[in-house]
């Protein structure tokens, strides 16, 4: 047999074999990239602050101990603030879109196409651009001026205002493409059908609609949510340093402040925040399943 | 009762916040060639702003960087990835929920937490830190994505013609290479300019792990937003807006060639 | 020196089985496949007759232990597909969709390492022989053809070759009815002018019934009978076999004793004979299948003398064209008759539903049957 032959026929005879050597090269990176920095950071959190920068041998529970302090138990709480206003908004805008979309005939891909496109684009830039918006001398301020609605500009950004509007455009796609991927299915048959058997348009709504979209509200609303608790960019251009995040908490510890295991500890308190958020969406998902059957 | 159209409101409605979610945008592109420094006004029409950007030399620089790191970076991912979605898609294995946890990892970590702790691995491994790094962070984090698409690809794929190709004489590679790999090709092409799109935007992560000597064009473009400098910023984000709309009109269209499923036949 | 062709069976299965985790797909199957033989798998879904078919083909290897298949008298067990040599018509044709036809049907030629002056020669005549005009349709894509294109084409990407054994996993399923028939006589014919083994999978027993030389019913992972069309139809040895196949009345009863060379029994209300079979013992069970054309209405007073008859009631007449359906009501079973049709308006029948009849059968116009196990 050629070396060829024998390649093939030893991993023929081993399946299990060929899966993991496929498998190996990406998980190995995930591992090595991913996983074990992830570990890494949960160690520090755990370790006293080395003044010098880094981690000092040791094992503390102080890094958590300062989330109690209501400088930084304010911060977390205006995070999940945030996140939680951003989801709700996002919603309420996003719903009416991809139930438009969703009924829009033909024009749905295109639409689709450009609800999406914005979500491709960088993150930054699309920040930058509310921030062109929002400026005392950016564009609505003068806009405002100039019908003479105001007198002179008022400071729009650094505000929560500027930040959850900055948030909400930069999460809107997520929001309404899990929606219109679950109404995509929505045939317009179904409404006739319900209309025929006497239904009210509202009523339709409601009994037709808003089941079959409920899928994918939920999947939206976890991924605007997820993203939202760990926004750092939106703060970061929008709100200027009056806005702080635990996103922005995080980045200054590792930034300035060089206090790595502190915000190790505060990278762990987003991610158990995140973690949650992802535990209440499978289990409502189960629910919704077995409710189905 | 109508059901066909939408009452007019949910239309002014959907309008409006499709505005919202584009004109910020589209106003940037504007701004890009108004020949005004700081007024909001329209001064006419000007592309001094763009050839401002050609004389930077750290755009110049950032440009270079983030075409290389991407370059290398999609490569890498597309066959890592790619590698994975055909052993998820193909193979029964023991540990399989467990891969495709580690597959969601990417996705439901915030970037901040990605870069941070991409960063203690480095500094406590004396990894030196610029395009390598950068690099290595983009591929950890594309990996999931191009796995996601290629086993989505493989999903819809006929598995008989594989197995056509080898009882006309066809060994397993060959097998792959002649019939699995031109079937997958636009999904590999569509996850590869996706990852590119994806690593050629990022900001947050590559802050992190660049180290104090490289950067890539949005770190440049975060500079230049901090400090608040001239239209110039308009100009590089149109670029920016340009080239990944490009970029994802050609991974869709590359995405929805040939359907793989049986097509509904013409008439005999 | 060219060696002496193999004399035996082109394929041999024996004592074959084949599990997946714990479900077994195969068991114990047993069966030799003559050359030049068209030779049927037939029976529902999920009877393992699609495994046995990739049995041969190679894409499932038996289990350890599991038996030994024989292809030309050689052991292939672990022979892998694409070293046997076959040719194969998937049901959903696996054409190339990235390929046009004639590089489709090229493909295996191009595998063997055929010299490229003569492929296009050898496409060309492969085309000829499914009816495909090379000048069509050579240049098309997969996506271009209709249903029964796309079959042609599969059907000549596997013939080209001129393999030893050609292999159809139910390959008429997706066309209309019209289409099919034409290419079952077709495809009967192809089998016969190229004298290639056809081994054909269907669940379709008016197909294999048309088709075969030898057909294996399956059931529940095992071959429940293997005979000629002739013997599946009229000596069914089981009651799955007897269900499958057409269309089967059962009646059952208590052998009373014997009489002349068969025996009388005792059931449906009535009294009647069967023919002797192994097994059949004073006192025990017998059940019988009666096929609708064996049997015959008669109004209770016309009975002939010498045949089995069991009084009914007449529910209902089905007017089918060449044939009319009677179903009677024997106690409590539905019995179907099939009566000719000798035109209903010049010779109707003599009964209408609500009368009073007899069923009758001569005695060995039956079925003993065994136990399906």
């Amino acid at each position: 047999m050629t070396v060829r032959q024998r390649f093939l026929r030893f991993f023929h005879e081993r399946p299990q074999l060929k899966a993991w050597a496929l498998l190996a090269p990406g998980m190995g990176w995930l591992l090595l990239f991913f996983v074990v920095p992830l570990l890494m950071m949960f160690g520090y959190s755990f370790m006293p602050r080395n003044p010098l920068g880094g981690v000092d041998a040791g094992f503390t529970l102080e890094n958590y101990a300062r989330f109690f302090d209501p400088l930084y138990l304010k911060i977390v709480l205006k995070t999940l603030g945030y996140a939680v206003s951003c989801t709700a908004l996002c919603l309420l805008l996003g719903f009416p879109v991809a139930y438009a979309i969703a009924r829009a005939g033909r024009l749905r891909n295109f639409l689709i196409f450009l609800v999406m496109l914005p979500f491709w684009t960088s993150f930054l830039v699309r920040m930058y651009a509310m921030m062109f918006m929002m400026r005392d001398s950016g564009l609505v301020n003068s806009t405002l001026i100039d019908l003479g609605v105001i007198e002179t500009g008022f400071e729009m950004l650094s505000t929560p205002f500027a930040v959850l509007t900055g948030l909400v455009f930069g999460f809107l796609p997520f929001m309404v493409l899990p929606i219109y991927s679950s109404l995509e299915k929505l045939d317009l048959s179904l409404l006739e059908a319900a209309a025929v058997l006497g239904a009210r348009p509202a009523q339709s709504f409601v009994r037709v609609t808003l089941p079959l979209a409920m899928p994918g509200v939920v999947a939206g609303s976890l991924l605007v949510f997820i993203p939202a608790l760990g926004s750092f960019l939106t703060s970061d251009v929008l709100g200027g340093a009056k806005e702080v995040l635990v996103g922005n908490l995080v980045q200054n510890q590792f930034g300035s402040a060089r206090d790595w295991p502190f915000g190790s500890a505060a990278s762990f308190v987003m991610m158990t925040l995140v973690l949650g958020a992802v535990t209440i969406y499978l289990r409502v998902r189960d629910a919704g399943e077995a409710m189905e059957k | 009762m109508n059901t066909q159209r939408l009452p007019y409101w949910l239309t002014l409605g959907v309008a409006v916040v499709f505005l919202f979610m584009h004109a910020p945008l589209l106003v940037l592109v504007l701004f890009s060639v108004n020949d005004s420094k700081f007024s909001m006004e329209w001064k006419g029409f000007t592309t001094k702003w763009y050839e401002r950007l050609a004389e930077r030399q750290d755009i110049v620089d950032g440009l270079m960087s983030s075409l290389t790191v991407g370059l290398a970076s999609t490569v890498i991912a597309t066959v890592l990835g790619t590698l994975m979605a055909l052993a998820i898609a193909r193979h029964e294995f023991r540990g399989r929920r467990a891969i495709e946890a580690l597959l969601y990892v990417p996705i439901v970590t915030p970037e901040i937490v990605v870069g941070i702790s991409l960063l203690i691995l480095f500094m406590a491994a004396h990894f030196p830190l610029g395009l390598g790094s950068i690099t290595v962070a983009h591929v950890a984090f594309n990996i999931s994505f191009v796995a996601v698409v290629v086993h989505s690809r493989l999903q819809g794929m006929d598995r008989n013609l594989e197995e056509a190709a080898m009882i006309l004489g066809a060994d397993e590679i060959t097998a792959f290479f002649r019939v699995t790999v031109p079937q997958l090709w636009p999904g590999i092409i569509s996850g590869a300019m996706l990852a590119f799109t994806m690593s050629f935007d990022d900001y947050v992560i590559t802050s992190f792990v660049a180290g104090t000597d490289a950067a890539t064009l949005p770190m440049v473009v975060y500079t230049m937003v901090k400090k608040n400098i001239e239209p110039s910023i308009n100009a590089i984000s149109t670029v920016v807006l340009l080239a990944t709309t490009i970029l994802i009109i050609v991974a869709d269209r590359a995405g929805r060639e040939e359907s793989l499923t049986a097509k509904k036949a013409p008439a005999e | 020196m060219a060696e002496a062709p193999y004399a035996g069976p082109v394929v041999e299965f024996r004592n074959v089985s084949k599990t997946f985790g714990n479900y077994k797909a195969c068991i114990d199957i047993s069966f030799q496949i003559e050359r030049g033989e068209f030779f049927s798998l037939l029976g529902p879904s999920g009877c393992g007759k699609t495994t046995t078919l990739r049995l041969i083909a190679g894409f499932e290897e038996p289990d350890r232990n599991g038996g030994e298949i024989r292809i030309d008298g050689q052991l292939v067990n672990t022979q892998r597909p694409y070293e046997r040599q076959l040719g194969m018509v998937f049901q959903n044709y696996a054409l190339f969709p990235h390929l046009t036809v004639e590089r489709n049907i090229a493909f295996g030629l191009e595998m063997r390492g055929t010299p490229k002056t003569e492929i296009p020669g050898r496409v060309e005549k492969a085309m000829s022989m499914v009816r495909l005009d090379p000048g069509l349709f050579a240049r098309r894509k997969p996506a271009q053809l209709s249903g029964g294109q796309r079959q042609r084409v599969a059907l000549a990407r596997a013939l080209v070759l001129e393999p030893r054994i050609l292999l159809l996993d139910e390959p008429l399923g997706a066309l209309d009815l019209k289409l099919r028939k034409e290419m079952q006589l077709e495809l009967k014919q192809l089998n016969k002018d190229l004298g290639m083994t056809f081994v054909f999978v269907t669940h379709d027993q008016e197909e294999a019934l048309t088709m075969s030389d030898r057909i294996a019913v399956m059931s529940n992972s095992r071959i429940a009978q293997l005979g000629t069309p002739a013997q599946i139809y009229e000596c069914p040895r089981t009651p799955f076999v007897a269900r499958f196949i057409g269309e089967s009345n059962f009646f059952e009863g208590k052998c009373v004793e014997r009489q002349g060379d068969g025996w009388l029994v005792e059931g449906e209300g009535a009294r009647f004979e069967v023919p002797n079979h192994p097994g059949l013992s004073e006192g025990g069970a017998v059940r019988i299948a009666v096929r609708p054309e064996w049997l015959d209405v008669f109004r209770p007073d016309a009975v002939p003398p010498g045949e089995n008859a069991l009084p009914g009631v007449v529910r209902t007449v089905i007017y089918l064209g060449e044939t009319l359906h009677v179903l009677v009501r024997v106690g409590q079973r539905e019995v179907a008759v099939a009566v000719r049709n000798e035109g209903q308006l010049t010779r109707p029948l003599t009964f209408k539903a609500g009368d009073a009849v007899v069923v009758a059968w001569m005695r060995d116009d039956c079925q003993v049957l065994e136990e399906d196990g």
